[in-house]
């Protein structure tokens, strides 16, 4: 804020323009190019060796760039490695984990944006304490909920089979527990509370005329939600998305509990692939694999800057 | 016109029902209370309450044994060596992420150049998933082909650091993967805080001829509080939480060295057949977030109605 109000003097303004290289300066920047290093080590090293030959790994210099460089890792990532009896890479997981993201990023922001508007719009009897408790509820540890929910998944499915065998005898067994409609589900109850939150202080921000004008217009609770509030929010609904994409993502958790091995996402797969004990350490593919599982969330971040800093910081600083 | 002449006009006026005011809303709610109620509580209880119980492969409420599997989760080993590892981990952590995370805010609040490059950089392991985090670090850290043999070939020859093999400091490989995915988060956060505070304090410092690290300790920290408080918060329930990047990283090993809290509540549960100490040991770490959570939810909203 403050160097915003300083550009609008005339003329020169701030303090005095201090020396480029004042032995302050070079602490800063040494330090910060230090750390910076550090941070990006990591990313360099699985570049470098998913680029490298096994022979030349065996070397045993992982911070060198490759001498001859290969992009047989990355194929043999994507396409032939081999986890369990299946043998056909991480493109699995990939359409797995997009299968999974896709109806899971909707289905959760749809709700929860219902969610923030009724609890910012429409207040009632008892919203409040609704709100507290899921609130709350995001600091329980998952390990506690687990169970239970893996119980109800099956419950659910099986209390769906039966009201589709009663007006269809035919009805194939319905699942929700080891299917991705399970872990949709999951996604989305694991994902309100933040949402919600971030929802609920956007739609709070927006001026309270707006909503009573259109009252007085005769539009109701979804006419108001379109037609004025998704319009007008679409800022906030990118930064729900890319909290989520990323989240999702990155789930382990859920993703090896309540799905079978067919419908693994992509983090497990991979998890399944580099930590598996059979057969001869392909360091190389391995680190390929990593990579492309990381690609996605790195692509989102590179991708969106400032958005994906403010989502993390809506999400942290209120919570 | 008498009393009740007024009452019954009242009674007119009034809305059939108080249920059916705002009843869109309500529905629209559904969802939320639903979660609220079956999952965050209905769960959590249900839970709780089968951690009482003799469950084994399958839950079996009406075999009521008290405390038996507290007892049996504490006489342990692998409980205990989870706990350790988790308090070891935990209180590292907790001061490095945020030392490092306030150090590396407070030269970027230095008003340097490239700002936003090196916060991009410092931030980006923070997209990344704790999965892809600890296989990085399992291959960084390998003992025969990484940092410790790049080292070695240096000079160095009787250079030993080997937290994947040595069950001593396994620990630690995993905090150095933990610090280097999280501190970002809590530097962005700290940044924040510190951009909130009013120009003028840095004025009058400046004024008073109080050296910078000086203003940065007894000013500018004691301001942010509120910001710290969060940071812990948030760092204490991710910390509890920690599982995937052990999975990833070192699978628990080597032996049961670098077992954690949530893997061993999801071994039991979903490999040994033990759901029993499953429930009873999630619940000790249900109970360890509300020792965080109630002393910071008593500050933060108690103090407001206080106030």
């Amino acid at each position: 804020m403050a160097d915003t109000t300083a550009t609008t003097f005339e003329g020169p303004s701030g303090p005095k323009p201090k020396r480029a290289f004042s032995s302050t300066n070079i602490i800063i920047y040494g330090t910060l190019f230090v750390v910076c290093l550090y941070y990006l080590l990591p990313l360099y090293v699985m570049i470098m060796t998913s680029l490298k030959g096994m022979p030349e790994i065996r070397l045993g210099n992982i911070f060198g760039p490759p001498v001859e460089m290969t992009f047989e890792p990355w194929v043999k990532a994507w396409a032939e490695a081999c986890t369990g009896i299946n043998c056909d890479g991480l493109s699995r997981g990939f359409s797995n984990s997009i299968w999974i993201l896709v109806p899971s990023v909707f289905l959760s922001i749809a709700i929860a944006s219902v969610n923030g508007y009724a609890l910012a719009n429409w207040k009632f009897k008892g919203s409040e304490v609704f709100f507290t408790i899921l609130i709350f509820g995001a600091f329980i540890p998952y390990q506690v909920m687990i169970y239970p929910i893996v119980i109800l998944l099956r419950e659910s499915g099986d209390g769906i089979t039966n009201v589709m065998q009663f007006f269809w005898e035919d009805a194939p067994r319905f699942r929700l527990m080891g299917s991705l409609w399970g872990l949709v589900i999951v996604h989305t109850i694991f994902g309100m509370p933040i949402l919600t939150l971030l929802f609920r202080n956007y739609f709070t921000s927006v001026p309270e005329d707006l909503f009573k004008a259109a009252r007085v217009d005769g539009a109701r609770f979804w006419g108001i939600y379109f037609r004025i509030m998704l319009p007008m929010s679409l800022p906030i609904f990118v930064v729900a998305m890319i909290l989520q994409v990323t989240g999702i993502w990155n789930d382990f958790l859920f993703g090896v509990i309540y799905t079978k091995p067919e419908t693994y996402p992509m983090t497990v797969q991979l998890n399944n692939i580099v930590n598996s004990v059979q057969g001869v350490k392909e360091y190389n593919v391995n680190m390929a694999a990593t990579l492309l599982t990381g690609l996605v969330p790195l692509i989102i971040y590179f991708a969106s800057g400032k958005l994906f800093v403010r989502g993390i910081a809506a999400g942290a600083v209120k919570g | 016109m008498s009393l009740s002449d007024a009452e019954q006009l009242n009674e007119v006026v009034k809305p059939p029902s108080k249920l059916f005011k705002n009843l869109t809303a309500k529905i629209a709610a559904i969802p939320m209370i639903l979660t609220a109620l079956v999952i965050f509580i209905g769960c959590t209880i249900w839970t709780i309450y089968h951690s009482f119980t003799k469950s084994r492969l399958l839950p079996s409420p009406d075999k009521w044994v008290g405390l038996d599997n507290y007892e049996r989760l504490w006489s342990e080993n692998r409980w205990i060596v989870s706990i350790e590892n988790l308090a070891i981990y935990g209180i590292c952590s907790l001061i490095l992420s945020l030392v490092i995370g306030f150090c590396l805010a407070a030269l970027l609040d230095r008003k340097i150049r490239f700002e936003n490059t090196i916060r991009t950089i410092i931030l980006y392991p923070f997209a990344l998933s704790f999965v892809v985090t600890g296989l990085v670090w399992q291959w960084i850290l390998n003992p025969e082909l990484g940092l410790q043999n790049v080292i070695r070939n240096l000079g160095f020859e009787n250079f030993t650091f080997d937290p994947i093999n040595n069950a001593e400091i396994v620990i630690f490989g995993i905090l150095i993967a933990g610090i280097w995915q999280g501190s970002g988060f809590v530097m962005v956060l700290l940044l924040a805080g510190m951009r909130g505070i009013d120009e003028d304090i840095w004025k009058a410092s400046r004024v008073e001829g109080i050296p910078t690290w000086k203003t940065y300790i007894f000013i500018v920290i004691p301001m942010m509080r509120p910001v710290f408080v969060t940071a812990l918060v948030i760092i204490s329930a991710g910390i509890i939480k920690v599982y995937d990047l052990v999975v990833a990283q070192t699978s628990g090993g080597p032996g049961i060295a670098s077992e954690v809290p949530a893997k061993y509540v999801i071994d039991k549960m979903f490999q040994s057949q033990n759901l029993g100490l499953g429930f009873a040991a999630s619940t000790m770490m249900l109970l360890s977030v509300l020792v965080v959570l109630i002393p910071w939810a008593y500050l933060e909203f108690g103090g407001k109605k206080n106030g």
